[in-house]
């Protein structure tokens, strides 16, 4: 099952500027795990899908998942939740894959389920303070409130780069007995 | 035409400037000067005694230059191989050029067959057939084909035109387009602005406007189409016509003519037509994208098909016989398809052939020895992406022999031999593979010093007995270089082990034989292709794993009693008398659910180049299959023990496994210090002593796998 | 308004051709014989179109074309590439180095201006 993508919000249609980073609005996906909220910028979202089964590979890092066969190309999935120490999903046809570009690669998170677009001027977009005592911190970019909720935006580069990987595939190797 | 009259004197000067040029040019070339630059040289120069020839209409040296011009740029392209032969027909061709030239030039006529012979012989190495070569003398108009029947007839062209970015960036404007129609007759012109954004928005360099242009005219179509002649790849063009009211039942029949001399035209896709083509095009240029993805696409086609078949495997043959024999024919089809397509990427080894001989006279040159390359089976043909992986390969090991394979020139006299060293490269397809070999009738390896080296290097124990073939594939293993005669020239830093470990990676194999005081030869053997492989599907646990066929002798349920322990906990099986130690899938991988008892599972029995058989442990076969090869590291990582996936019938993807990596992953390290000779592969310490030190990754193949949807 | 014409090509008959067939139509005609000395005679000029033969030494017309395609100068220059009828190849090749269209030689004098028209106006 393949869900193209959550129903946007109400917004007249416009003709937006593809240059995410220099336009003033901005526009993201936003999903959840668990009692969090956390938004990708939409245009590195390549498609949504519903949870499918993966092919496990050896000394994978302890938050990934295993790999997915998208049309033809090999795309490594990953659990957010788990990423963030919070343990594993149980994941379920219930659960959303979000396909996402992280630099040249494609990769897969593993969310509880996908929100809707939030259309954010980057003056709304605030710093992450540091009082709490976020495990995620790191990764996020900013927050930004919509309605009453805190979305988180992910830094995904930092995320899924390919030194962390790396890091990801020793600590596997190692852990094992 | 008169104007160019003038220009007759500046033309003769410089072909005889060109004519002494080449003459120097045949001279280096005859003196075996293997610099690209002289060939391009003579092709220039012909190049221009063609064209100026043309202009003024010098039919027979135009004729003539036109072939001997052809016959050079396949020359400079690598096509025709330089020989005494090819350039004694140079010389020839270059004198009939000559006396054409002076023909033209004291008016004089030549018979319309001077330099028949030169010429039959030009176009048999150019291939090209002589009826075939037709130079128009003026290329200017169209020759107008097209409105034969009423010519003068307004006919109303509907274009759509959409310019892409390109085609701004080819400096060409829309605005003049426009004004050329308007040259033609009457235009309206209608503006798309659909696609243009707000301004803020706006690149000032897109292309946001389409247009629909409305022209009557009775030019013909030849005409309007010519407009966009340029432009035609770099926007989205459609011309449409119909006829005017007024001319109705005469213009229909124009149009009728139209149509078809339209789609002849459009054939040829070329304004100017030739009324006798050159020869018949026996080739096309295919962007190189286009055929990966046909290869991709066709690689999909068989995963469906296999999925397809798959789930029909279910259902008992008597339901559904036609079906079952519909997909039986599918799969044949299939297989068919995917050959033919890999057919198409195949190349031959000559692009890689072609720049040894250099090589071999730089080497030889440096190193003051005497040595002949000879080139057999150059047009044995390969797949692209093994082309591409040859030539470092095949530049070392020809490095080797010139440095270390041939003797020096005393040496040789010495002995016997003739003063000139010879290297054949050679190459053949055989069982599915290419071989490719390269031998030297130099001294062969000197065991003695590769013995004692390795013995050095602590490669090999003191009591080892290896035989003379062993020995001399020492020269493979990591750490061994005769570093005491260490030469600029080869083996920068780069060992044999380095290259024998490439060629594995891409699922080849490389050895060397030596006949002491005759010679030696390094065979290379390789698959014909990368991108696709035949695997057997195993399952172990819940997983779906891919053992390539290459490295399976056989697969067999043990007898308990075959199975071994040894004290330090390695497990064995004895197989016809040999012991073969035994790799278990779940181990290596973590797997959980599998078969732990290789009494109650299945052995496969592979073999790896530099380890030697290894079992491997799965709960059981699936079969076997062609299987398209995908890589891991595109969006992931490489993993140790697993070379590359590949995606099952079933959607699922399945890991490849590097039956190198996984021998080491799976014999326990006490295990590597123990061995003895109740292996039958007494060469396997010194090699297994060296892959303890080296590290173990394993190089996946590289494949396009198509862009990201 | 005179517009310049830069010329290249290694043989002096074609250049001496195409210049008499540009400076009797009005047009000024700077001559090169390969891409580099075309590139060394710039010096400031404006340039406004491009005539340049494929198989020069030094630097060939491919690599001219490149070469001009790179300056902020020449992005919307038209560049004209003379090629041999039937040589399909080159002319792609010459597309994607960005040329503008393409002659075919030998060729008639008023086919060479009516190109020239077409790509210049």
């Amino acid at each position: 099952m393949r869900i193209e993508s959550a129903p946007e919000t109400a917004e007249p249609p416009q003709n937006l500027s593809v240059a995410a980073e220099a336009g003033f609005l901005q526009k993201f996906v936003t999903f959840a795990v668990g009692t969090e909220e956390y938004a990708v910028d939409i245009m590195k979202v390549r498609e949504i899908q519903a949870w499918s089964e993966v092919t496990v590979l050896p000394n994978q890092p302890g938050y990934m998942r295993g790999v997915l066969n998208l049309r033809g190309i090999i795309v490594p999935i990953f659990d957010l939740r788990c990423r963030f120490g919070q343990g594993n999903t149980e994941a379920t046809q219930l659960h959303v894959v979000v396909i996402i570009a992280v630099e040249e690669r494609i990769v897969g998170v593993l969310v509880d389920k996908v929100s809707d677009i939030l259309t954010v001027e980057n003056q709304d977009i605030r710093p992450v303070p540091n009082i709490e005592d976020r495990e995620d911190s790191r990764y996020i970019l900013g927050l930004v409130t919509a309605e009453d909720r805190m979305v988180a935006l992910l830094d995904t580069g930092n995320l899924f780069s390919s030194e962390i990987l790396e890091e990801g595939i020793s600590a596997g190797e190692n852990a094992s007995p | 035409m008169h104007e160019f009259e003038e220009f007759k004197g500046t033309f003769f000067a410089e072909c005889a400037e060109l004519l002494v040029d080449v003459e120097s040019q045949l001279s280096a070339l005859r003196d075996g000067s293997e610099d690209p630059e002289v060939l391009h040289a003579i092709f220039r120069a012909v190049h221009s005694i063609k064209a100026g020839a043309g202009a003024l209409k010098f039919d027979l040296l135009a004729k003539f230059s036109h072939g001997f011009e052809a016959m050079l740029d396949k020359m400079r392209d690598g096509k025709i191989v330089v020989t005494l032969d090819v350039i004694d027909i140079l010389y020839r061709a270059s004198d009939v050029l000559s006396d054409m030239v002076d023909a033209a030039e004291s008016k004089t006529d030549l018979a319309q067959d001077y330099g028949s012979e030169v010429i039959v012989e030009i176009n048999d190495l150019a291939g090209v057939s002589a009826s075939a070569i037709t130079v128009k003398p003026s290329s200017g108009e169209s020759s107008n084909s097209v409105d034969e029947v009423t010519p003068k007839t307004a006919i109303k062209y509907n274009i759509s035109f959409s310019p892409k970015l390109e085609l701004f960036l080819h400096a060409n404007e829309p605005l003049l387009l426009v004004r050329e129609l308007k040259s033609l007759g009457e235009v309206i012109i209608e503006a798309d602005l659909s696609r243009l954004p707000a301004f803020m928005d706006m690149d000032a360099e897109g292309a946001y406007i389409d247009w629909k242009f409305e022209v009557v005219t009775d030019a013909g179509e030849e005409a309007v189409r010519e407009v966009f002649e340029f432009v035609e790849d770099d926007c989205e063009l459609s011309i449409t016509f119909e006829a005017m009211e007024e001319n109705s039942s005469v213009s229909e029949d124009a149009a009728q003519a139209d149509v078809t001399e339209q789609v002849q035209q459009s054939n040829s896709g070329q304004p100017e037509k030739e009324p006798t083509k050159t020869a018949k095009i026996s080739s096309i240029r295919v962007d190189l994208d286009r055929l990966d993805r046909l290869v991709n696409m066709v690689g999909e086609l068989v995963i469906t098909q296999s999925m397809l078949t798959q789930q029909t495997d279910e259902i008992p043959i008597e339901k559904m016989p036609n079906m079952a024999r519909g997909l039986e024919e599918l799969a044949f089809h299939t297989r068919e398809l995917q050959e033919s397509v890999m057919a198409i990427r195949m190349q031959p080894v000559k692009s890689v052939f072609a720049r040894m001989p250099r090589l071999v006279r730089d080497l030889a040159s440096k190193l003051n020895k005497n040595v002949n390359l000879v080139t057999i089976g150059e047009n044995t043909e390969v797949d692209k992406t093994v082309v591409e992986e040859i030539s470092d390969p095949i530049n070392h090991m020809i490095r080797n022999s010139v440095d270390h394979g041939l003797e020096s020139t005393e040496d040789r006299i010495a002995a016997g031999k003739p003063e000139e060293g010879t290297i054949t490269l050679s190459a053949e397809h055989r069982a599915g593979r290419i071989i490719i070999s390269i031998s030297d009738d130099g001294a062969g390896i000197n065991r003695e010093r590769v013995h004692s080296l390795a013995l050095k290097n602590g490669l090999i124990s003191e009591n080892s007995k290896l035989s003379n073939e062993e020995i001399d594939n020492l020269i493979f293993a990591p750490g061994f270089s005769t570093a005491d005669k260490v030469t600029d020239v080869s083996g920068r830093g780069v060992g044999m082990d380095v290259v024998r470990r490439n060629i594995q990676a891409l699922g080849g194999r490389i050895t060397i034989q030596s006949n002491p005081g005759k010679g030696s030869r390094f065979i290379m053997t390789l698959p014909l292709t990368l991108a696709v492989m035949d695997g057997m599907i195993v399952v172990s646990g819940n997983g779906k794993y891919v053992i390539p066929i290459p490295n399976i002798l056989e697969s067999l349920r043990p007898e308990k009693e075959a199975l071994k322990r040894l004290p330090n906990g390695q497990e064995m099986v004895r197989i016809r008398g040999e012991y073969i130690p035994l790799a278990f899938l779940h181990r290596a991988f973590q797997l959980t659910g599998a078969e732990t008892d290789p009494a109650k599972a299945l052995v496969v029995l592979a073999e790896s180049e530099e380890h030697g058989k290894i079992g491997i442990v799965v709960d059981q076969l699936i079969g076997q299959q062609q299987v398209v090869i995908k890589s891991l590291e595109s969006n992931y990582q490489p993993v140790t023990g697993i070379s590359a996936a590949t995606i099952l019938g079933n959607g699922m993807v399945a890991p490849i496994l590097d039956v190198e990596a996984l021998y080491m992953l799976s014999i326990t390290e006490s295990h590597l210090d123990s061995l003895s000779f109740e292996q039958s592969a007494p060469d396997i310490q010194p090699q297994l002593a060296a892959a303890k030190t080296s590290t173990t990754t394993s190089p996946p193949h590289e494949t396009s796998t198509g862009s990201s949807q | 308004m005179t517009l310049n014409v830069l010329a290249v090509d290694d043989s002096k008959t074609m250049r001496d051709m195409v210049s008499f067939t540009l400076k009797g139509a009005g047009y000024s005609v700077v001559e090169a014989e390969d891409g580099q000395h075309a590139l060394s005679s710039l010096d400031g000029k404006t340039i406004d179109l491009v005539i340049t033969d494929i198989n020069m030494p030094n630097l060939d017309g491919i690599g001219l074309i490149k070469a001009l395609r790179e300056k902020p100068e020449f992005r919307s220059t038209p560049i004209l590439i003379l090629t041999t009828e039937s040589n399909d190849e080159k002319k792609a090749e010459g597309r994607q180095a960005g040329a503008t269209g393409w002659i075919v030689k030998p060729f008639e004098p008023e086919k060479l201006l009516k190109v020239v028209q077409k790509v210049c106006g």
